[in-house]
């Protein structure tokens, strides 16, 4: 049996008072950033999850834009603009919708997030390090898309790159929002199948990828990847269609629906 | 609320469905304690456990955490807690679970203290998901301690454990009340609230069945054994009145009684040759047995 030492001044316990409960901004503001830290460097070390989403839209963008249709797009900028945009917001949805759908169902199910409502974490933090680790996700996205952006012949002011960036990484949210939707509503089992469904066709039959026929076109605004694509069209110069006020509110209001369904389901049922 | 409760649940009930989980049940952890709570499996331990720890809502009742609400953080920032069944982020290290769960509270320790504490110090840098059962077990005990709590939930907290990682962190828990922290622990190892507990509270059917002190506990089954050396048989000391069976072990007999001292007399005047007397109360448990079996039938 081994002895041990309490740590000098370590003592759990020793002289507190009920005052000694509140924390100080700078605590508060430390535990937010350590869940957030720990929630991306996890997904990080998730080579399932951080290959495919970080690697997966510059590789393809390079195959589509560069290496397949490049000599084709160095007489058609638009359709290099579209292949950009294509693949940039494909980036960008991953990270939110895996990311929450399948980790909010499996940590739900498995206790996780049951120890965290009985730990005194500050109880938004569970959904903010989500939130700023897809926003990491899209960040890192939408540098190595930047990187590779010189090969494709496609030419933007910084202005219009800042403001592609912007629109693709804050796009991000309204997919973190259906991730979380979907999380709190399934099991670990049937998340993965919900998401990917989900995921896959609002990717097809909103137009990202392609121009669509007549019939899907009409009903495509009710998908929030189209309204993100005709905002990224906006700010880099192509012909877009709507008002770029109509689809940031869309975007913000399905956000906050969802969102705020999700966490009252979550806060009722856990 | 009395102040000199932690954690208090005032006449809860609890159902899911059609099942009660919860009947009118009252307990009370007193600062500076260890409190056991014991009882089979469905006796209502997790779920009493699960309501002070605001994780669920009575039917009706009241649930208290430092007489307040336990869904306010600033009540939780008082109370560490370890629950039975979690999986934690596999991807990250010993040390970063630690780390995670120090930021939540105002005054923690460092995680290296933790871990010096739950000797988990050379699982510092192992991812969680590659650690053997017991050794997430250390390791939940260590995220359980760094806030430094007043108050610690332990929800089946040995499970899994070798030997000598029990006896260390059983070592902890007293060295933990010895400075002043409360513990509040559901086991079904009954060794271990007789090593450990200041006041057992055992639970069947979501009832308080009895509660006290270990020795209270055993007084309130009042079955004692009786082994001896005897010329007697077996048949006649079990037709005895208090006697409630008789077996013999080579040439001892074990007699279990309901009134140990009219047997004795009785052994002692009828055979004048009885060598070897030996009576002990019945251990925890066999009265936790007696106590949860009464309320089955």
């Amino acid at each position: 049996m081994t002895a041990i030492s309490m740590p000098a001044g370590s003592t759990p316990a020793r002289q507190h008072s009920s005052l000694d409960s509140s924390m100080s901004k700078a605590r508060l503001f430390r535990a937010y950033l350590t869940e957030a830290k720990y929630e991306t460097v996890r997904m990080l070390r998730t080579p399932a999850f951080a290959i495919p989403f970080l690697g997966l839209p510059a590789l393809l963008y390079l195959l589509f834009g560069v290496v397949i249709f490049g000599a084709a797009i160095r007489n058609d900028a638009q359709a290099g603009l579209f292949i950009f945009a294509a693949f940039a917001l494909f980036g960008v949805m991953g990270p939110g919708m895996f990311g929450f759908g399948m980790l909010v169902a499996n940590e739900r199910e498995h206790g996780l997030l049951t120890l965290k409502r009985a730990l005194p974490m500050p109880s938004p933090a569970y959904l903010v390090a989500k939130l700023l680790m897809a926003i990491m996700f899209a960040v890192i996205v939408m540098a190595t898309m930047l990187a590779v952006l010189p090969l494709g012949h496609i030419k933007l002011s910084a202005g219009q790159l800042f403001a592609a960036a912007a629109v693709s990484i804050l796009g991000a949210l309204p997919f973190c929002a259906i991730g979380l939707f979907i999380g709190v509503l399934t099991t670990s089992r049937s998340a993965p199948a919900f998401v990917n469904i989900i995921y896959q066709v609002m990717m097809h039959v909103s137009g990202l990828f392609y121009p669509l026929p007549k019939f899907l076109r009409t009903i495509a605004p009710v998908w929030p990847t189209y309204h993100l694509q005709q905002l990224f069209f906006s700010v880099i110069g192509m012909p877009s269609q709507g008002s770029a006020s109509t689809h940031i509110a869309v975007l913000v209001v399905l956000t906050l629906v969802l969102t705020f369904l999700a966490v009252r389901r979550l806060a009722l049922k856990g | 609320m009395n102040d000199t409760f932690l954690a208090e649940l005032s006449e809860v009930s609890k159902r899911f469905g059609n099942t009660v989980a919860l009947d009118q049940l009252d307990l009370q952890v007193r600062s500076g304690e260890l409190f056991a709570v014991l009882g089979p499996n469905g006796a209502g331990k997790t779920t009493a456990i699960s309501l002070l720890l605001g994780l669920q809502q009575p039917d009706a009742g009241t649930a208290l955490l430092f007489g307040k609400s336990p869904h306010e953080v600033e009540t939780r920032r008082q109370i560490g807690v370890m629950m039975q069944e979690v999986a934690l982020a596999p991807e990250l290290r010993v040390r970063e679970q630690i780390d995670l769960v120090a930021s939540y509270y105002p005054s923690p320790l460092s995680p290296e203290a933790a871990m010096e504490l739950t000797n988990t110090a050379s699982l510092a840098v192992r991812p969680y998901g590659k650690l053997s059962g017991g050794q997430k077990r250390q390791v939940q005990f260590a995220m359980a301690i760094v806030g430094r709590p007043k108050l610690l939930f332990l929800d089946e907290p040995t499970v899994g454990l070798d030997v000598q990682a029990r006896e260390l962190m059983w070592v902890t828990l007293r060295k933990l009340v010895n400075n002043g922290a409360s513990i509040v622990l559901t086991t079904h190892y009954l060794e271990e609230a007789e090593a450990l507990a200041d006041r057992v509270a055992v639970l069947a059917k979501g009832r308080v069945v009895a509660s006290g002190t270990v020795n209270d506990l055993r007084a309130l089954v009042v079955r004692k054994h009786i082994n001896c050396s005897t010329t007697l048989t077996v048949e006649e000391i079990a037709a005895w009145p208090d006697v409630q069976s008789a077996t013999t072990d080579k040439h001892r007999l074990l007699i279990t009684v309901s009134n140990a001292e009219s047997v004795l007399r009785r052994l002692l005047a009828a055979d004048h040759n009885l060598r070897e007397v030996e009576v002990r109360s019945a251990g925890l448990a066999e009265a936790f047995v007696e106590l949860t079996q009464e309320t089955k039938s």
